[in-house]
């Protein structure tokens, strides 16, 4: 037993942290600039960071859920405008379909709630939300006929919309065209699609884990600064436990989370969906509890439009939501012992 | 990365699961029955004479020189046999290996970890709690011993012990942390009066008040030097707020899979949102466990404690309280007889965010030395 991330992949992690921050926003004017996120996008195309679960038909991804949880934790932390969630889960779908990478920008959509992934019987009309996809140009979704849930593409046409400044999603239009993936003619087990629903729940609490240690600096540089009474207001024990609360939350929600990606890989997939389910409960509550705390340090400041506080808050409504949220994800711990109930899950 | 067992942790583990088969003492949940305290000294025997005590700590004191991971295993496996936890002393070991001479632990240490000699911590005051460097008992040198005046509070296991680490001023003139030194002291003398305090929850075994009229102690009992009494506490209280070392993942473990039985038991009855709060307070344990898992592993590093044990100490309140609460609602407050045992668990749990420092201290702890935050 023994946790701690290998050589590599603090490597790993510290060229993504650096990366970010170079190429990141860093003030809300910042955001959207076409020419800086081009450049990030154009980094992380050419440092493959998206193409990480890929891999040949029956064969094990390039890399692991750690590592790609790595690099969810480092785009959250630097709100990073550049997809990454949607294309690694679409890739993931390929590599279990058993087609190749396409080669083309894709991300996955979802069901209206972000359940799970969206699924159409053939004829009907596709409903859902395609997430997280900057520069892609087709989503992925599942068709279910008699003989199961095949793998589907949809043309994208970005129309953002959804909480998140940084991973707008686009609401399919309800005429679009399905047409089946080439090649993609075996079903998925129930059981990949919880496999696969583990790897995405592990990355969504990598980037709230993300997010919640970019928002705590954030508040803490700025209880630093900010001075009432003639004292920087971080010195008062009020705003003091407020900040502590938010770190001591951070630190847990990353002991989770680097176990539920972890178990992606490694554990059988029941497990590694208990393992998703407890992270992504326990991350989504405390990023709640994290951001509004770091919007309410920074007084009337966090309530404007100009303030980082409240890209960290809507980037975690996104992550919260993707999956199930905290309540779903309670479902699903409870019901992994045993203990019914269908609160918040299809 | 692994988080699964490397191939020698494994058949630790499959050795202790059958060992526990045949020797669980099945007693009450700590912490909520006077029945567990007066069944712990035996327990921790039994442990320690199968060799499934004191994992991390030297051999020469009687541990077994292994990862601290094994701590890990023993509580995760104490849990699911649904045996009682380890007693916790790991923060009087530490706070004796730290800053004990070589004489003092080799006299006092094995006595300790092979459970023979039961020992409190004379460190509360009724007038230094939280500000617990203010403390007035004193100890005054008296030929080759020092005599002791004052009272201690909130002493655990104090009506049990043969023996107090005990912390006194032995020095007025210089700053208050500075005058403090610590002593091994033999409670079975005239001049102690040991009085039980009754918990919250009815046990009595567990809290006590320790008064000091003219108690004596022999020079050579003190551990560390003179005016080294500040840093051995922090030392024990350091270690005080780590749950790998006291092993309540296991308590927490024991009372959630416990929770999970009765619903499982009394199915339908059990209203949803209290089935909820099981739910939360199973995602808490969980957490935890793994919590413990990832700084038991950084320790790897040779990471020691740090400001990060109050980090890990407000997690553990918030999972004990968590999983009160969870107790409470699905095991009910027994209005009028029943099995008390869930209110019990519930009211000790508010303990907690007090023993070992107070949430509000940690917190201190927390924005000033991790956050960098302004004093």
């Amino acid at each position: 037993m023994d946790t701690r991330l290998s050589t590599e992949q603090q490597a790993l992690r510290d060229s993504a942290v650096r990366l970010v921050d170079q190429l990141g926003p860093h003030a809300v004017r910042d955001l959207g600039d076409p020419e800086r996120t081009a450049k990030l996008d154009a980094a992380v195309t050419a440092a493959g960071w998206r193409d990480l679960r890929d891999g040949t038909d029956g064969d094990a991804p390039l890399a692991s859920g750690v590592e790609v949880g790595i690099l969810a934790e480092a785009l959250g932390r630097g709100l990073a405008e550049v997809s990454f969630f949607g294309p690694t889960l679409a890739s993931e779908l390929r590599r279990m379909a058993g087609v190749a990478a396409s080669g083309v920008l894709e991300t996955v959509v979802f069901d209206p709630g972000l359940t799970s992934v969206a699924r159409v019987v053939p004829g009907g009309a596709a409903q859902g939300v395609a997430v997280d996809g900057q520069g892609a140009s087709r989503a992925l979704l599942l068709i279910v006929g008699a003989d199961g849930a095949h793998l589907a593409q949809v043309g994208l046409h970005p129309d953002p919309v959804g909480p998140d400044l940084t991973r707008p999603s686009t609401v399919l239009d309800p005429g679009i065209e399905v047409v089946p993936v080439p090649g993609a003619t075996r079903p998925f087990t129930e059981e990949a699609l919880d496999r696969w629903t583990a790897l995405g729940l592990a990355l969504a609490c990598a980037d709230l884990v993300g997010v919640m240690e970019g928002a705590v600096q954030l508040a803490t540089a700025y209880a630093t600064e900010r001075h009432q009474y003639g004292a920087a207001i971080g010195s008062f024990q009020a705003v003091q436990h407020l900040l502590a609360d938010a770190h001591v939350l951070t630190e847990g929600s990353r002991s989770v989370t680097l176990h539920a990606s972890w178990a992606v890989d490694e554990l059988p997939t029941a497990e590694a969906l208990d393992a998703a389910a407890v992270a992504k409960a326990y991350c989504t509550r405390a990023a709640r509890q994290v951001c509004e705390t770091v919007i309410q340090v920074h007084g009337g400041t966090g309530n404007t439009w100009e303030c980082l506080a409240h890209v960290y808050l809507r980037r975690s409504l996104l992550s919260g939501d993707l999956l199930g949220d905290a309540e779903a994800s309670v479902t699903r711990v409870l019901r992994h012992r045993g203990i019914g109930g269908d609160h918040g899950l299809p | 990365m692994d988080f699964r067992d490397a191939p020698e942790e494994s058949v630790f583990r499959q050795r202790l699961r059958a060992w526990l088969e045949d020797h669980n003492p099945g007693l009450p949940t700590s912490s909520t029955d006077d029945a567990y305290w007066a069944g712990m000294a035996a327990w921790h025997q039994a442990l320690y004479d199968a060799g499934f005590f004191g994992m991390s700590w030297p051999t020469a004191i009687g541990g077994h020189a292994l990862p601290t991971v094994y701590e890990v295993i023993v509580d995760e496996e104490l849990a699911l046999a649904g045996a009682p936890p380890r007693p916790s002393l790991g923060y009087l070991v530490q706070g004796m290996l730290e800053h004990g001479s070589g004489a003092i632990r080799q006299r006092f240490l094995p006595g300790i970890v092979n459970g023979r000699d039961r020992w409190c911590q004379g460190f509360s005051e009724p007038d230094a709690g939280s500000d617990l460097a203010s403390l007035s008992t004193r100890a005054d040198r008296s030929g080759d011993e020092f005599v002791i005046t004052g009272h201690k509070v909130w002493t655990s296991y104090s009506d049990d012990a043969e023996w107090c680490l005990l912390l006194a001023r032995t020095d007025h003139d210089v700053a208050k942390h500075r005058g403090i030194s610590a002593f091994a002291v033999p409670m079975h003398q005239a001049g102690i009066e040991q009085r039980p305090l009754r918990m919250i929850n009815g046990v009595t075994k567990e809290f006590g008040e320790v008064v000091f009229d003219g108690a004596r102690v022999p020079a050579a009992n003190m551990i560390g030097e003179p005016g080294e009494g500040w840093p051995l506490a922090m030392t024990v209280v350091s270690h005080e707020r780590e749950p790998g070392e006291l092993g309540y993942v296991a308590r927490y473990s024991k009372v959630v899979n416990d929770l999970t039985r009765r619903v499982h038991e009394h199915r339908g009855s059990v209203r949803p949102e209290h089935q909820r709060e099981l739910g939360w307070a199973t995602v808490e344990v969980e957490m935890l466990r793994l919590h413990v898992r990832r700084r038991l592993s950084e320790r790897l590093d040779g990471i020691t404690h740090g400001p990060q044990g109050s980090v890990d100490k407000l997690l553990m309140t918030w999972v004990e309280q968590s999983v009160g609460h969870a107790s409470l609602s699905i095991g009910g407050a027994a209005h009028g007889g029943g099995d008390d045992t869930p209110l019990h668990t519930y009211l000790y749990s508010r303990a907690q965010s007090v023993m070992g420092g107070t949430s509000q201290i940690q917190r201190n702890l927390v924005a000033r030395r991790i956050l960098g935050l302004p004093g």
